[in-house]
């Protein structure tokens, strides 16, 4: 595979990028959040009676009384159905009981992400993009139904009422599904025109009385990508280089093609395809195969070489990210200066269900099924790769088996792979399933990076001047969002947390380095969080050491002037009986507060340490994400997103040897199971700021809460990830 | 060859290469998709059933040594059991992503078949075959005991 063609993609993508969102303030974006569009209703009101009666492009209404919204996020387990369905029932006045969900199709003129600009998931904005466009969605369905009680009972819609779905004047009630048919008739009513709830009038936002609306997964009856069955379909297997860059020599597939159930075996930009008439045959086959690779482009290097030029790269100065003062001049003057070098790893993303995509391509048109995170941009690398237009493919997105930032691939890498492959057998579904060791070993990972973070002190303890230099690939050069994204040479993901700092530091400079290495790289939750905060909180917690203060309090210090994170460090404390609990013999406590998309959480770490091994006990973590529309599936969302940060805390490490990838499964690839989760406490600090993101931000300051417990026991400074004692 | 396998309580008929793991025979030829594929060597217990009652990996079973036992799939729990679990699942809305929670409520239901009031040391030991890489493991194990509440109380109570 040519992985550099690969990651090139000139595919026309708006201009707009899915983590632009972060430069949007909210005044901004509250001007963005209006562009809800409503299709006109007026032809669907012909339909038969008991099909489903669109209202706009996010509510139907049918007869039989059911509430159907569609939802323009992708459902990967963050609750988006009933997060999006939630504001929609909130202005609607719906009974919860009557509203069902189901994922809009692929159309960026109706299902933008309002803070991108394109249909798609990610940077945690669904909530925080749809908040006011749902609401308006549900009241300005509610409108009609309340215009066409109006008309049916000859009086004034002003005094008419709507509760729990039903609508009420006088003598007079109906349900929605009795006015459908006449409220599709109802013209879309004027925007300006809608009154939206007061949070004081809330009945569903805000409550945990909204059970989850992506059902079927305690019984098995939800459907994945993996679970996709048409008529006639086949499944394809790939064999990838067993190195990044390596290409295909030469093959012979004559053992392959033999077994029973082998439809065809070809090349295709990213290795073999075997296409076969179920998994095991295919991987079977796929066994069978003999493979000359040509590894002349291939990268060799290993993971530990890779870090080295790295630590090399951190000791001279890189390109300018974030310039404050004058930070040399006082660090050359110090003749204390702290340093410290940090490390991170190449991560996978191993989410459970492995990548897999149902491709079918008819000519010039192609009907994808899958968990389709980027909609519009998946759209236009398919219609660039069959040289037709973007009408002429269809997505159908079904649920996805966790994502994590996998499935938004900026090059549709597994999407185009299985439209490459389907391709060859054209008019006929083709299932592309990777192999958990597919998965693992074909790429896309969190890039590794060496961090150096160099400060002084001033007669009170306080740093004066901080220098921070970070090396490590750009997750955004050569891909379609780099003229967005890299600005004067700085990939903002790469510096993210780090520019921008939290604490007051009066002179200060962030510089990078961005080495081309050929190990496919991309966003993981959290993205240049995971790696930023954990060197900023770290580094935070050496400096209040050296101080003598107390982690807290010389955060609080520092936070002086940000009555928001000082909230909800403060919140956290107290929760956790920070200072004023007694731990056991052997247990440590430790801090990190961060702020990203949007929200700011603070989490505090118990840990218990027995010889070398320890086990992170319990996390207190407070958050503020603005208004908590489901406050259940927030503290779900922290619980989760604490989860995945210390998975790559205590084990998740991807190496290389001679370019190779050595781990495989999750026997050598180790991730957090249930004897090593913690007890989580998560506490939200009310609000009426509108909703910013929850998916990600809990994950940042997990692994340096536990490096920053673990130093409370044990008196040392850790730097490197994921955390080991000895 | 052909294969006569028990599973839900019905017997099916497969004509499959005997090395054929479980897990594909009733996901690719049963459509009983309900068991998820998700590692392949018995490391994350998406693919758990039931194996004459006893919570099994079926990416690693093949389907010759699945003839004569008696194999429950999530589509065919029936136990009391395992509708308490089920039920505990969407009351505390366990499942996130979601994938791998046929294979919890496999073990789940499984752990409480044997062991009506498991303690936490036991949840975690009977549990922790099973990865979430959402990280439910909290409410899972909330869910476990909410679901053994049901019948510890009706003992305590009969």
């Amino acid at each position: 595979m040519n992985i550099r063609r690969f990651l090139k993609t000139d595919t026309a993508v708006p201009d707009s990028s899915r983590r632009s969102f972060l430069k949007v303030s909210a005044g901004a974006s509250a001007g963005l959040m209006l562009g809800v569009s409503f299709s006109a209703p007026s032809a669907l009101a012909q339909q038969a009676s008991d099909a489903a009666l669109e209202m706009n492009a996010f509510v139907s209404i049918s007869p039989d009384n059911t509430v159907k919204v569609l939802i323009k996020h992708l459902e990967m387990g963050q609750g988006v159905y009933t997060g999006l369905a939630t504001c929609v029932a909130e202005e609607l006045d719906a009974d919860w009981s009557q509203v069902v969900c189901e994922h809009a199709p692929a159309d960026v003129t109706k299902y933008a992400n309002l803070l991108m600009g394109q249909q798609g998931t990610g940077g945690s904005t669904a909530i925080a993009n749809s908040f006011m466009q749902m609401r308006q969605a549900g009241a300005a369905a509610k409108a009609m139904l309340v215009a066409a009680a109006a008309a049916q009972w000859q009086v004034d819609a002003s005094e008419i009422t709507v509760s729990n779905g039903v609508v009420s004047h006088g003598n007079h009630s109906a349900t929605f599904g009795e006015l459908a048919v006449a409220a599709a008739q109802q013209p879309t009513p004027d925007r300006a025109s809608l009154t939206l709830k007061t949070p004081g009038e809330f009945k569903l936002i805000g409550q945990d009385n909204t059970l989850r609306k992506d059902v079927g997964k305690h019984n098995g009856t939800a459907i994945y990508t993996q679970d996709v069955k048409l008529p006639g379909m086949l499944t394809a297997v790939v064999a990838h280089p067993p190195r990044f860059g390596s290409t295909v020599r030469s093959f012979d597939a004559s053992a392959a093609l033999a077994r029973r159930g082998v439809q065809q075996v070809f090349e295709i930009d990213s290795g073999v395809a075997v296409v076969a008439s179920d998994y095991w045959t295919a991987i079977k086959a796929r066994e069978l195969l003999q493979i000359e690779w040509d590894a002349s482009d291939a990268e060799t290097r290993s993971s530990g070489d890779i870090l080295a030029q790295y630590r090399e790269l951190v000791e001279t100065p890189g390109a300018i990210a974030e310039a404050h003062g004058n930070p040399d001049s006082v660090l050359s003057a110090s003749s204390d200066v702290t340093e410290l070098m940090f490390e991170y790893p190449y991560l996978a993303h191993a989410q459970m269900e492995p990548m897999n995509c149902v491709a079918q391509v008819n000519g010039d048109s192609a009907v994808m099924w899958y968990g389709c995170q980027s909609p519009t941009s998946d759209k236009a690398a398919i219609a660039q790769l069959l040289g037709t237009s973007g009408d002429k493919v269809t997505i159908h997105t079904v649920f996805a088996g966790g994502g994590f930032g996998r499935r938004a691939n900026p090059a549709s890498d597994y999407v185009l792979e299985s439209v490459q492959i389907a391709r060859q057998v054209p008019n006929t579904p083709v299932k592309l399933v990777w192999s958990r060791e597919d998965d693992m070993q074909a790429g896309y990972y969190r890039p590794a990076y060496v961090h150096k973070l160099s400060a002084a002190l001033d007669a009170a303890g306080k740093p004066n001047a901080m220098k921070i230099r970070i090396a490590g690939q750009s997750i955004m050069a050569g891909t379609s969002m780099a003229a967005m994204m890299v600005r004067d040479g700085i990939d903002n993901t790469s510096v993210e947390g780090l520019t921008e700092f939290a604490y007051e530091v009066p002179e200060r400079q962030v510089e990078l380095h961005s080495p081309q290495v050929g190990v496919p790289v991309q966003w993981w939750r959290s993205v240049g969080h995971t790696h930023t905060a954990f060197s900023k909180e770290v580094f935070i917690d050496a400096l209040a050491r050296k101080a003598g203060a107390d982690p807290v309090a010389y955060r609080l210090e520092l936070l002086k002037n940000n009555p928001r994170e000082t909230a909800v460090l403060k919140l956290a404390a107290e929760k956790a009986g920070w200072g004023t609990t007694e731990l056991p013999e052997g247990w440590g406590r430790g801090v990190a507060v961060h702020t990203s998309f949007g929200s700011t959480v603070a989490e505090i770490v118990d840990v218990s340490v027995d010889g070398n091994n320890f086990k992170v006990e319990r996390v207190v973590a407070a958050i503020d994400c603005g208004i908590a529309v489901n406050p259940s599936i927030v503290k779900a969302q922290v619980e989760s997103a604490i989860a995945y940060g210390l998975s790559a805390a205590l084990a998740d490490e991807v190496t290389l040897t001679d370019g190779h990838v050595d781990q495989t499964n999750f026997h050598n690839y180790r991730v957090l199971r249930m004897n090593a989760m913690p007890v989580v406490e998560t506490h939200i600090v009310p609000s009426t700021n509108a909703p910013s993101g929850v998916g990600e931000p809990g994950t940042p300051p997990i692994a340096p809460a536990v490096a920053n417990a673990l130093a409370a026991v044990t008196g040392r400074t850790f730097t490197r990830l994921p955390l080991r004692l000895a | 060859m052909a294969y006569l396998l028990t599973i839900n309580g019905q017997s099916h008929e497969v004509d499959v290469e005997g090395d054929m793991p479980l897990l594909w025979v009733v996901r690719d030829h049963l459509n009983l998709t309900g068991t998820k594929f998700g590692c392949g060597m018995a490391q994350c217990g998406a693919c758990t059933v039931h194996v004459d009652g006893v919570a099994t990996r079926t990416c690693v079973m093949t389907v010759a040594d699945s003839v004569g036992k008696n194999i429950t799939t999530i589509e065919g729990l029936q136990s009391p059991q395992a509708k308490a679990v089920q039920q505990a699942w969407v009351e505390l809305q366990v499942p996130q992503c979601g994938y791998c929670q046929s294979g919890q409520v496999m073990s789940a239901t499984a752990l409480l078949e044997q062991n009506p009031n498991p303690t936490d040391a036991d949840i975690d030991a009977a549990m922790s075959g099973n990865i979430c890489r959402c990280g439910t493991y909290p409410r899972i194990k909330a869910g476990i005991k909410m679901a053994s509440a049901q019948f510890t109380n009706a003992a305590e109570t009969a």
